[in-house]
């Protein structure tokens, strides 16, 4: 695991060192356009103070131990430390994606488990035709669209993740209201898509489970049917359940992005997209790697949870006697 | 000697002139010889055939790349045709009774009018300007493929009149034309993108499961690595990097690459782990010891064998194409006008007032669901019909 956040913060780097230029070039072409002129003397130290004139490898070495102090570098853009930028997005967003995956899980479940038991009927065919529309519909639309009823019906104010009365509160229980009152558009957007293949992956394998000969036995035995679906059918779909996230999170993270984008959530989306298209470098590196942090975090908190639930899974090679 | 002996003395030796047929015993109907002899394709078909949805979805995206060899015919206007008296104009319904008589489909022509409080361009139809649509006409004029000119058009409206069924976007562009043109874009990619993806898969996967050892460990890490970034903000970083000084055309195959550098590696998890169990295969031992080269062993006697696999699993990953270029276009991060897609249609959506004052510009979503439903199905059908197994 640590190699791989080592590789992946070292690629993130290059990725947002590769446009030519630097944040200070744009700033002060930017200037410049506007008429006015640049101290040169100002720039260098600037340069300096900024390590941009080091070779590529220094700043990388910068950078990465700089996260290990808690200190992400510097937000161009904002002339702020990139750690106060950030604030509680990043929280945030976990909370986002935390919700939507409880959410899709909540979803995906019971249909899951219809359609298996149900396989080739009427509710099999419409619940599965459904997941596909959620997976065919992209997130953003349907974000945009279901802000509009929302604002329409129920009266949401349009946009974020609170009323504006409460921002930069500190939390009370009217604010827990607001944005629990906010929070289910986004999720029920991002879990839209990420349920559809739940659905799927839960149904094929719930089915090749009930075609196994102790299901048979079972039936054979006089055993009743729900009895029987819940003592072994199911908790065998359970694990597979754990083990999912790791294909869930990377999709849920992204649907989180766009539509945070759209909905402008105060969470890394909207933020994201802003520095890259300014090339705040450090600022879009540090979100990169914090989403990339998180799913790979995901992942191994799915493997050891998996590891601890189904015995048939060792950690360590041990001999099988 | 003894009395069991058989009396071979009445018994002549007997043989039967009629042809030996070895399968006199168990012979095989027409039907069940067509099916055993049928080829790997054949069987294919047939299992495909079965599964109504995923004929019809191929039917579906046949014709929708069909349509883009000839988008010029199809829409009734070019893609950048502007009518500056027709800005924000709703979709014209078309109608085929009027007044009680039948007329054949026509529509009635707009009145215009600025409402000066909120200043919003109201449309009305008028009932007295009937316009009947014309057939196999004359309309605007086109480069067919950039090679000659033409304006021959399946369908286009009257003469002096106007014909949006899908409305007008901000500048009076008929927005169904620009959805007809805009799919060469939308599916194109997904093409390109798969068969660049084919390309690395094949080849890194192939790789991985042939040589096995260090060249294999280091493929795998780097699949782990590509897959535990979160998909679209890192295609959104790469699409940042793509310089803004590029031409349009050269941004196309940018984002081309970008979606399938984080696609390549589910098919060559795929390949390798199919590669890994069939090179213990003895047909491939012997191929080696007749001296073939690695190349010629995989790409002649390993992958033919799960070829309808990778097909099917390509298919799958299309859709994913479409909707991450389609994403990456609304944010602004990806295709630049005046190349059109899907996407950047959809990027004249981006916020809510859209959606309350003009909500026909959002409509270039539907042969976006349309054509990520049929991916999937026909995808699906694919899989299954390739599944000997079963």
């Amino acid at each position: 695991m640590i190699p791989t956040l080592l590789a992946i913060s070292f690629i993130i780097f290059v990725i947002i060192q590769l446009p030519p230029g630097d944040y200070l070039e744009t700033h002060i072409a930017e200037l410049e356009s506007q008429g006015e002129s640049v101290d040169p003397d100002k720039i260098k130290f600037l340069r300096q103070q900024y390590g941009l004139d080091q070779p590529f490898l220094v700043q990388y070495y910068h950078w990465a131990t700089g996260f290990f102090v808690g200190d992400f570098g510097y937000s161009f853009e904002y002339d702020l430390p990139v750690r106060e930028v950030m604030g509680d997005r990043i929280w945030l967003t976990i909370i986002v994606s935390m919700i939507t995956i409880i959410f899709t899980w909540a979803i995906a479940f019971p249909i899951g488990i219809y359609s298996a038991t149900h396989q080739y009927s009427w509710g099999d065919y419409g619940l599965t035709f459904l997941g596909f529309l959620g997976l065919a519909i992209p997130n953003f639309l349907l974000a945009l669209v279901m802000l509009y009823f929302a604002n329409v019906w129920f009266g949401t104010s349009i946009g974020g993740l609170m009323d504006s009365q409460y921002m930069d509160q500190p939390w009370s229980w009217g604010k827990f209201k607001s944005v629990l009152e906010h929070l289910w558009i986004p999720v029920v957007v991002i879990g839209t898509s990420g349920t559809a293949g739940m659905i799927r992956r839960l149904r094929a394998n719930l089915l090749d489970e009930l075609e196994k000969q102790y299901v048979l036995t079972g039936k054979a035995k006089g055993l009743a049917p729900s009895k029987l679906l819940m003592k072994y059918p199911l908790r065998m779909s359970l694990n597979f359940f754990i083990a999912d996230i790791g294909s869930l999170l990377p999709s849920v993270i992204s649907g989180a992005e766009i539509t945070a984008i759209v909905l402008s959530l105060p969470t890394t989306g909207p933020m994201l997209l802003n520095a890259l298209q300014s090339q705040d470098m450090y600022l879009a590196g540090t979100f990169l790697l914090f989403l990339a942090i998180l799913t790979v975090v995901g992942m191994l908190i799915s493997d050891l949870l998996l590891a601890w639930l189904d015995p048939r899974i060792r950690l360590y090679g041990e001999e099988v006697a | 000697m003894s009395t069991n002996q058989p009396d071979t003395s009445h018994t002549r030796h007997y043989i039967s002139t009629a042809k030996f047929d070895p399968h006199s015993a168990e012979r095989l109907t027409a039907e069940q010889e067509k099916y055993f002899f049928a080829s790997r394709r054949q069987l294919m078909w047939w299992k495909l055939k079965r599964h109504k949805l995923a004929v019809f979805s191929g039917a579906i995206l046949l014709i929708m790349y069909a349509s883009t060899l000839v988008s010029e015919l199809i829409s009734p206007y070019n893609l950048h045709t502007r009518h500056t008296e027709y800005i924000y104009a709703p979709p014209q319904q078309v109608h085929f009774f009027h007044d009680g008589t039948f007329v054949g489909p026509f529509v009635y022509g707009y009145d215009y009018q600025l409402n000066m409080e909120n200043l919003k361009r109201e449309y009305t139809e008028n009932f007295q300007k009937v316009h009947p649509l014309r057939f196999f006409c004359s309309g605007d004029e086109y480069q067919f493929w950039g090679l000659f000119e033409a304006d021959f058009h399946f369908f286009c409206p009257d003469e002096n009149a106007t014909f949006f069924v899908f409305g007008t976007d901000r500048l009076g562009r008929d927005v169904f034309s620009r959805i007809i043109y805009g799919a060469r874009i939308s599916l194109l990619i997904g093409l390109g993108g798969i068969i660049v993806s084919l390309f690395l898969g094949l080849l890194l996967g192939g790789l991985a499961g042939y040589y096995g050892g260090w060249i294999d460990s280091s493929v795998q890490r780097t699949i782990e690595i590509i897959r535990s970034f979160p998909e679209l903000p890192l295609w959104m970083a790469l699409s940042a990097i793509l310089p803004v000084t590029w031409s349009p055309i050269l941004v196309f195959f940018g984002i081309t690459i970008i979606l399938a550098l984080l696609d390549w590696t589910g098919l060559a998890r795929a390949v390798r782990s199919k590669l890994l169990a069939l090179r213990e295969e003895d047909y491939c031992t012997a191929a080696k010891l007749m001296g073939a080269k690695p190349g010629r062993i995989i790409s002649r006697h390993l992958l033919p064998g799960f070829s309808s696999h990778i097909i099917a699993s390509a298919t799958l990953s299309i859709p994913g194409m479409i909707l991450g270029e389609t994403a990456l276009s609304f944010l602004g991060l990806g295709l630049r006008p005046p190349i059109t897609s899907w996407g950047v249609l959809l990027n004249e959506a981006q916020n809510i007032n859209v959606v309350a004052l003009y909500p026909w510009l959002i409509l270039p979503v539907l042969p976006v669901i349309v054509i990520i439903l049929a991916f999937n199905f026909f995808g699906d059908g694919l899989r299954d019909a390739a599944d000997p197994y079963k």
